[in-house]
């Protein structure tokens, strides 16, 4: 063929995880050219965030990466203490690890079961949203809700932890570690063509995890060791013992078995929170209004998908003078490009997979 | 005059077309099969038990659905081509005995007519993904096309094998020349068959022209209602007689102890038909390059060495 062709992936795609468009030139099967079109799920959240109380905030962080809720929260609560300079409870801080933690359990599900669907394979994605089910239903046991928490409060969370949920919690982490996880090796891990399709398609080197600012298992899969929680510890990370799940692969496979190695690691930190649990308050001292004083801050945690940055800005009033939201998969989409020129568009979809993307995070 | 051969052959003809429209229940059959690999139920509303009528409601939905064609489609190639989809997978059930005396034609090049035959379907993807005017449409044919070419060559090859065995391209007389089934003789040629006929169905790993996950739906993307049914049909009749046709040349076909033919066949076929969805329903897709890759460097060689092993067996052994 002399003539490119060009292909319109989505925003009504099957796999383009959400509104995603991927304005692709193709030769063929061979990508020239993959471009990601973002913003058909644009919803003006750090503009609404500057006319809103900093506690009405909280609930719209849910609704950036609704793929994992809690992280978000934590790292707007994180920020507003910050602001403020309030001490939080102990025992909120290991409730704030252990919900955290399950989050990314639950995260790296979705993405498991996706993208092994954006490899045809139905069955997976069947076994991981049957095991996130447990955790959503932990989740509701603590909140109340399923989808969106709003659990974590400045200060501390919103209700306490049960010994029912403890007991559960347990449970759970037995049968994910002695059942789920050794499971989902055999399902895939080990499989033949699963190996073929991921090993060696979208190539990322360090280099480009510097230039393009990536993060999380994009950054940790290319063998840059990079994980907040270990590098910036917050809320008491530092009192657990985990390894950093570090791969040096770069290609699809290296993040795969990142994001496993990192569902084996939180399963290891939650054991620890709820042994070493503290009694005690689940709440901090607020003020009934959150004033913060004149001042601005960054925060930053390890979200599922990376570095999640909160950048706010106080003018001494009620409401945030400014809000903005590093979302991890908006930095790491923009890999895209770079990662699949040359690979035919099996792998475009394989490697947009890899990427773990929430379109809700990226157009905020 | 005797009319009773030619009354007794519309009989046989009527019953295996009856059971050719039977494998529509297939589609429930897989639902059900799906769903228990993926601790789901699967259809359970429509009919009880277990939801067995999901079968007449698919198709009254999709008998109700209107017929929509395409702006910009090439009209004659895109209304032709389910029906020359489904046409040709009718066709192979002609030459398969069902039993001794169960077979509606058995012709004497009857594995050749297989083959023929079953090329057929690819013309069918390259219309409808050429009529369509659409993108996808377009590269599910040409990968239907490429995809073609590499497996239609060790399928033949590994069909001429047996031939060889037996002596004889009629089903029938491969049928009856088996003293022990061929997939002990034929170990490779078996599953080079096997692989190939998968490809040939485009049934996940190997269903690239169709491609959820990357084409939306491949060369059927623009079809809806009937047309998109056909395909759907013929899929499912193919399954059904490449079963059929492995039962056949490499299982001894309808041959068994104990229990008559036509129930043997069946079962060895159904067998088959359920392994093929077993792997569709575990294994993740292959990509097109390396889809050509092992059809080529793979098994085209291996297919040629197993009609040299073959060819040393009957110089040998005078099997």
């Amino acid at each position: 063929m002399t003539d490119t062709m060009y292909l319109n992936m989505g925003p009504q795609h099957p796999s383009t995880h959400g509104v995603l468009r991927l304005a692709v030139e193709v030769d063929g099967e061979t990508i020239l050219a993959a471009k990601p079109d973002i913003g058909y799920l644009h919803r003006c959240f750090e503009k609404t965030a500057e006319g809103l109380t900093y506690p009405q905030v909280l609930p719209y962080t849910d609704r950036t990466d609704y793929v994992s809720a809690m992280t978000n929260e934590f790292a707007y609560v994180l920020a507003v203490e910050k602001l403020l300079g309030l001490e939080v409870p102990p025992r909120a801080q290991f409730i704030r690890v252990i919900m955290a933690e399950l989050q990314r359990i639950a995260n790296h599900l979705v993405w498991f079961g996706t993208f092994a669907l954006d490899m045809a394979a139905v069955t997976p994605f069947l076994y991981a949203f049957r095991d996130r089910e447990k955790i959503l239903d932990l989740f509701e046991r603590a909140s109340g809700a399923r989808l969106t928490y709003s659990y974590y409060r400045i200060g501390g969370v919103r209700k306490d932890i049960d010994g029912e949920f403890v007991r559960k919690t347990r449970e759970f982490l037995d049968y994910f570690e002695e059942q789920v996880l050794p499971e989902y090796h055999r399902l895939l891990t080990g499989n033949r063509i699963f190996e073929i399709r991921t090993q060696g398609t979208g190539y990322i080197s360090p280099e480009l995890v510097y230039a393009y600012g990536l993060s999380g298992p994009m950054a940790r899969g290319s063998g840059v060791p990079w994980d907040v929680r270990k590098n910036e510890p917050y809320s008491g990370y530092n009192r657990f013992e985990f390894e950093m799940a570090l791969a040096e692969g770069g290609d699809n496979y290296a993040r795969y078995m990142v994001r496993m190695k990192e569902m084996a690691e939180s399963a290891k930190i939650i054991r620890q929170a709820l042994d070493g649990l503290p009694e005690g308050e689940y709440m901090g001292k607020v003020p009934k209004i959150i004033k913060p004083p004149v001042g601005e801050v960054y925060v930053r945690i390890e979200s599922p998908k990376g570095e999640l940055g909160v950048f706010l800005v106080s003018d001494g009033s009620p409401k945030p003078y400014r809000l903005k939201w590093r979302a991890p998969s908006f930095s790491n989409l923009q890999v895209t490009e770079v990662a699949t020129r040359g690979e035919k568009i099996a792998d475009l979809v394989v490697t947009v997979g890899s990427i773990d993307v929430v379109l809700g995070e990226v157009d905020r | 005059m005797d009319w009773w051969p030619l009354v007794w052959s519309v009989i046989k003809a009527l019953l295996i077309v009856t059971f050719v429209l039977a494998n529509a229940f297939l589609i429930w059959v897989e639902r059900k099969i799906a769903g228990r690999f993926q601790r789901r139920l699967g259809p359970m509303r429509v009919g009880r038990p277990h939801g067995w009528a999901q079968t007449f409601a698919d198709l009254i939905k999709l008998l109700s659905k209107e017929d929509v064609v395409p702006g910009g489609a090439e009209k004659w190639l895109f209304l032709i081509a389910p029906l020359v989809a489904f046409i040709p997978a009718l066709l192979v059930y002609m030459v398969i005995p069902f039993g001794p005396t169960w077979v509606v034609n058995d012709l004497n090049i009857g594995v050749l007519f297989i083959s023929a035959v079953t090329s057929f379907s690819v013309l069918a993807f390259f219309m409808s993904g050429w009529g369509s005017n659409n993108k996808y449409s377009v590269l599910g044919a040409f990968r239907a096309a490429a995809q073609l070419i590499s497996y239609e060559v060790p399928l033949v090859l590994s069909m001429i094998a047996v031939v060889m065995l037996a002596g004889s391209m009629s089903l029938n007389d491969i049928v009856k020349a088996q003293t022990v089934p061929y997939v002990l003789l034929q170990p490779l040629g078996f599953l080079i068959f096997f692989i190939a006929a998968i490809a040939e169905l485009n049934r996940t790993p190997f269903d690239l022209a169709e491609a959820e996950s990357e084409l939306v739906a491949g060369y059927n993307t623009e079809y809806s209602g009937m047309r998109w049914a056909f395909f759907f049909l013929a899929e499912y009749a193919n399954t059904v007689s490449a079963s059929a046709i492995m039962a056949t040349l490499f299982f001894g076909g309808w041959k068994g102890p104990l229990l008559p033919p036509v129930v043997w066949f069946l079962l060895k076929t159904y067998i088959f038909v359920f392994i093929i969805m077993w792997i569709r329903w575990t294994l993740p897709r292959v990509r097109i390059d390396q889809l050509l890759n092992l059809g080529w460097k793979v098994l085209l060689p291996a297919a040629l060495l197993n009609i040299a092993w073959t060819g040393l067996l009957g110089l040998v052994f005078k099997i």
